[in-house]
């Protein structure tokens, strides 16, 4: 059997050829088997066909038992011996919003909403209840996709009346249950409809002739969340993501082009987008997945793209490290080995096609999703196989789940504020503020080609020129990034100035308009005359020169305490000084980090 | 359409895995083995995607047999 083929599914291959693939899949060997009792509100023969593959491509031989279609309350309620006879390891009520015995009504009142919300509530509740004292399964259980027709418009979700209201509502009480019910498991058909798009997922036609209510996409989305539900409910779900490095985590060869040059940060969309995916990996390394690195790379100069500033992810976030020249599936079982787990809960992350295919041949019961090779897509393609699906948060995640939520207080805590002042001190800013260095020189030459409004100069720089200034002792050149509550907002402004006696001339300065009012200038003066000091000078002066753009920044030397030593009348352009020997730092409102380039 | 009885013939042989399945415009549900109401939505679906083609409500109903399925996929490839 070819692994190619199996270990990367696609629906289109399942939806023409799933009796050759089921047939196929039976022939492999250690299947565990696994019994699934099917209560559907709709035709359910399309969704557990595709249900079938998915879990045989996991290695589980599922055995099922399927109600008649529209007999789920029958079956459970009425005759659970037959589901009991069945003697299953897993109940699951699939069940959708045409289900749904008694809509409200557009008549319906605010006080009366509650009792048909309560009424539809009691009768899963039965069906609950009675599987559990039948059968002591485990139940899944799916909550509701809107409605396919939301005929109060806007209103639907407002009205005591709108069908789009009662789902909401039971919606939210079915997720109570399912948090209180130990044996409930919901799964959210709501999101996953959602997700396919509601247009999509409804299709009259088949529900008028085959009972199906959705298209065969919808059907197959159902079935791998289930999928994946069945196996978290086994304690299948996947635990390890093993990541590669070059242009997995980071854009570019580190071996070639050396730690500086790495795409990493907010500097441009691509590097935004590498960063983009590291917060995901780190995202899932909080909820509990251990992150392993598996890479052809030198040890030292692959640990080095983590001491990048940019990156999210550092050293310490991975369980295990193995960067050489040894063929990948080797270092995959020595991973495995030292985090005393199976290759069977690793998923394997790489840009290169041929590495992902010697994974997948060598080590068949590893995942590996085929992510291509734009990093925009990796973590969409890795979310829609739902390797690591969780049923339930341990004491862990829980006690992190506290933290975030003492966060969201003191969030909410400040949404009135007296001053500006208090408003700026509740953003939480803080600058990292520093010579210009090796890894910022582009961004450095791209912000002097781009900033057109908070420029005082417009002086254009190439690279070169940036490059060289950052050598010339006879110059000092400042970079200042920002950070705040909300998150990094990368590099925004860059001051440059020459020395000439005991003057400092100031060539450039600009900022971006993202952070405009923030006080960063303030920030960027302080670090300055600071270092102006250290080097023994005495004065500041900076120009305006003014462009049709830069008007915004007509009396910002003004602003900053500078006093005027001259104007050109016909150009508009002026001149300022600022007494370095009384100057005294004034920045309040944005702790600036202790330098690190000196 | 000679052609597209091949095609839709391949059709046939994925859904009922059944490789060397033949069919002819004669063929219909009581001659073709398997060929069940859960197979029929399969097939349908399948052509369906196949083509980017929908069939209305009542459409299906009338078809007696492959032939009749291929005259009405035919005319709804050629007004696309």
């Amino acid at each position: 059997m070819q692994h190619k083929t199996m270990s990367c599914l696609a629906f289109d291959d399942i939806l023409l050829s799933r009796k050759r693939l089921r047939r196929e899949l039976l022939a492999c060997p250690n299947l565990k088997d696994v019994r699934i009792a099917v209560l559907g509100g709709t035709t359910t023969t399309e969704m557990v066909e595709f249900l079938e593959i998915l879990l045989l491509r996991d290695g589980l031989r599922p055995t099922f038992y399927q109600s008649e279609y529209g007999r789920y309350y029958e079956d459970a309620v009425l005759e659970p011996e037959l589901v009991a006879a069945f003697r299953p390891d897993i109940v699951y009520l699939h069940t959708c919003s045409f289900n749904l015995r008694e809509y409200p009504g557009v008549a319906c009142s605010e006080n009366e909403l509650d009792s048909f919300v309560s009424a539809e509530l009691s009768r899963f509740r039965a069906i609950w209840t009675s599987l559990h004292n039948s059968v002591r399964c485990q139940i899944i259980q799916n909550n509701f996709e809107l409605p396919s027709t939301a005929i109060l418009g806007n209103l639907d979700t407002v009205s005591a009346g709108g069908a789009t209201r009662f789902i909401l509502e039971l919606n939210r009480r079915f997720a109570q249950d399912a948090s209180a019910i130990p044996y409930l498991t919901l799964q959210d058909q709501f999101g996953i409809s959602a997700r396919l798009g509601l247009n999509q997922w409804f299709d009259a036609t088949r529900w008028f002739s085959y009972k199906i209510s959705n298209g065969p996409e919808g059907s197959f989305a159902i079935a791998s969340s289930c999928a994946a539900l069945i196996r978290a409910l086994l304690g299948r779900s996947r635990k390890v993501l093993v990541l590669d490095l070059d242009n997995t985590l980071w854009g570019g060869v580190i071996g070639d082009d050396g730690v500086d040059q790495l795409v990493l940060g907010r500097e441009t969309p691509l590097a935004e987008a590498y960063t983009a995916f590291q917060e995901y990996c780190l995202s899932l390394r909080a909820r509990g997945v251990l992150l392993a690195v598996c890479s052809k790379n030198d040890d030292e100069i692959a640990r080095q793209g983590f001491a990048h500033p940019d990156s999210v992810l550092k050293l310490e976030h991975f369980s295990a490290f193995k960067a050489n020249w040894e063929a990948k599936p080797e270092n995959i079982l020595a991973i495995a080995e030292e985090l005393n787990l199976g290759v069977d809960s690793f998923v394997f992350v790489d840009d290169n096609p041929a590495e992902r295919a010697i994974v997948e041949a060598q080590l068949p019961q590893v995942a590996v999703p085929d992510v291509g090779s734009d990093v925009t897509d990796y973590s969409s393609i890795i979310e829609s196989y739902r390797y690591f699906e969780p049923v339930s948060l341990g004491e862990e995640d829980l006690a992190r789940a506290n933290l975030y939520a003492e966060n969201a207080q003191r969030a909410t805590l400040s949404q009135t504020f007296s001053n500006y002042g208090e408003y700026l001190d509740s953003l939480e800013m803080t600058a990292e503020i520093d010579a210009f260095c090796p890894t910022y020189l582009e961004r450095i030459a791209q912000l002097t080609n781009k900033s057109n409004q908070f420029n005082l100069t417009t002086r254009r720089y190439t690279l070169a020129e940036i490059d060289a200034a950052s050598r010339n002792s006879q110059q000092i050149g400042l970079y200042g990034k920002l950070s705040d509550r909300f998150g990094d907002n990368g590099l925004v402004s860059v001051v440059l100035g020459s020395i000439d006696d005991r003057r400092l001339y100031l060539d450039l300065w600009l900022m971006s308009c993202r952070v405009l009012k923030r006080e960063m200038e303030v920030a960027m003066l302080d670090v300055m005359v600071a270092r102006a000091r250290a080097r023994g000078l005495s004065e500041l002066v900076g120009c305006y020169l003014p462009t049709a753009k830069n008007n915004m920044v007509a009396d910002h030397y003004e602003k900053l305490g500078f006093s005027s030593l001259s104007r050109n009348e016909e150009t508009g352009a002026t001149t300022w000084s600022l007494d370095i020997a009384r100057y005294e730092p004034r920045s309040r409102h944005i702790r600036v980090l202790e330098p690190v380039h000196g | 359409m000679d052609n597209l009885l091949n095609e839709v013939q391949n059709i046939f042989r994925n859904v009922f895995d059944r490789p060397d399945l033949m069919i002819s415009r004669e063929s219909s549900a009581s001659t073709v083995d398997d060929w069940d109401s859960l197979n029929h939505i399969n097939l349908i679906t399948a052509i369906s995607k196949a083509y980017k083609v929908k069939f209305a409500l009542g459409e299906l109903e009338e078809l007696k047999n492959v032939g009749d399925l291929l005259d009405l996929l035919h005319s709804k490839i050629k007004s696309k």
